[in-house]
């Protein structure tokens, strides 16, 4: 085994995990959060597929590395978007939405938080 | 020895992504996720993608680092977490593990020799002018790609602006609540934006023949901008002006141009004359480094929530 192999392993576990946050959590930033890990597993993947490509000189198939690039600066807008999302549907059930932690009084109204 | 490294940054790795699923409060999740970030970007080294090592280092960590952060501020914790029965909790772990399990077997089973494009990049990497086959990649051999990409980035500020209420349409967003003024932050803040702006200018510079580009120099630069306006030493901008908008779709409209103007000069779009290709893409990648600072640092502050400037 080498260590293009090891880590992509690694890849398939992050994936895994990542999956389980995804169902198990009920809050929608730890699900954005669980989603997140998950993309990190898939483009190890693709990194480790890009490096066992390695070829003509180079130490790693420079196409799956510029289309994880792309990916990372995608799964950052969407992240954003979905983010904004959930403030904007915090903010519409009623809930004070402030740049400081929740206070102790903001905190007992967020039950009712659909 | 490397193998060793190897399987114990691995191991670190699945730790930290276990804790931060596993973490009881969001906000510990988001700190768990920073560092899950961080190491990422060191496998990434280890996988011999220095560029993807640090855009996962600024675009991945950092810049997403501080939207988790203001967003789990932002969001009132629930008393009462919604916690998924064992039932529930043992079917996805079984599912989970059958994915993991099927990638594994990928894995281990891939074929051998691995399909490459690196000798065409190797092949077509002189007619770019460029060095660094990845940026060849991102900016000629695949540009509809990094063309579209910044296309998504408007689309999701386009999104993000729309959730503005009304009164504060076309104002500015708040990306940090003003707090007490904090000496040592507005130090930083002066300090360190001389120094970021030059060390992302060298990044997007050297970007066409070492490791680096647009994307990571961008996202230095909002980092540097985000920190300013951080410490309280610049205010968020309108979201209406006009100059504004004009930066914000630079990065596009010269893309297109260059892109549309390759049906004369090369017989194709997106396609460059060769004497000029490297001048071509480096103007590009020069506006499009302005859009996308602007665009992440946007992004990050939300939708605008005041009509005016402080």
């Amino acid at each position: 085994m080498n260590s293009a192999t090891l880590l992509g392993l690694c890849a398939a576990a992050l994936v895994g995990l990542g999956l389980f946050g995804l169902l198990i959590h009920s809050e929608p930033i730890r699900k954005i959060l669980a989603f997140n890990i998950l993309g990190g597993g898939v483009f190890i993947f693709f990194g480790v597929v890009a490096r066992r490509g390695a070829a003509a000189g180079f130490d790693g198939d420079p196409v799956p590395q510029a289309l994880v690039i792309t990916g990372i600066v995608v799964a950052f807008a969407a992240t954003a978007l979905a983010l904004a999302l959930v403030l904007r549907l915090s903010q519409m059930s009623g809930k004070p939405i402030s740049g400081t932690p929740a206070s102790p009084e903001r905190r007992e109204g967020a039950g009712e938080r659909c | 020895m490397t193998m060793a490294f190897d399987f114990g940054l691995g191991l670190l790795v699945l730790v930290v992504a276990g804790w931060t699923i596993a973490a009881q409060k969001a906000f510990a999740a988001v700190v768990g996720f920073v560092a899950y970030g961080i190491l990422l970007a060191l496998v990434w080294v280890r996988l011999s993608a220095v560029d993807v090592a640090m855009t996962e280092a600024a675009i991945g960590t950092g810049v997403t680092g501080v939207l988790l952060l203001r967003a789990a501020m932002r969001t009132p914790t629930p008393q009462v977490v919604e916690q998924s029965s064992q039932t529930v909790r043992a079917v996805a772990a079984v599912l989970c593990l059958l994915v993991t399990a099927a990638l594994a077997t990928v894995v281990l089973y891939a074929t051998d020799p691995a399909p490459s494009l690196a000798p065409p990049v190797a092949q077509a990497l002189p007619a770019t002018g460029l060095g660094n086959p990845v940026t060849a990649v991102l900016m000629a051999f695949r540009a509809v790609d990094t063309f579209l990409e910044k296309v998504v980035l408007l689309l999701a500020l386009i999104g993000v602006w729309s959730l503005s209420p009304d009164r504060a349409w076309g104002g500015a967003p708040t990306l940090w609540e003003p707090g007490p003024r904090d000496e040592v932050l507005v130090f930083l803040a002066r300090v360190l934006p001389p120094v970021g702006i030059l060390v992302g200018l060298y990044i997007f510079w050297t970007g066409a023949d070492h490791p680096g580009g647009a994307f990571q120099g961008g996202a230095i630069l909002a980092a540097m901008w985000m920190l300013t306006m951080m410490a309280g030493l610049a205010d968020e901008p309108l979201a209406g002006r006009a100059l504004l908008r004009a930066a914000l779709i630079a990065g596009p409209t010269t893309f297109l141009t260059v892109g549309l103007a390759g049906f004369v000069t090369a017989g194709a779009f997106l396609a460059y004359p060769e004497a000029y290709s490297k001048v071509l893409i480096i103007a590009i990648e020069a506006a499009m480094i302005v859009t996308i600072a602007l665009t992440l640092t946007l992004l990050v502050a939300g939708p605008p929530d005041r009509g005016e400037l402080r």
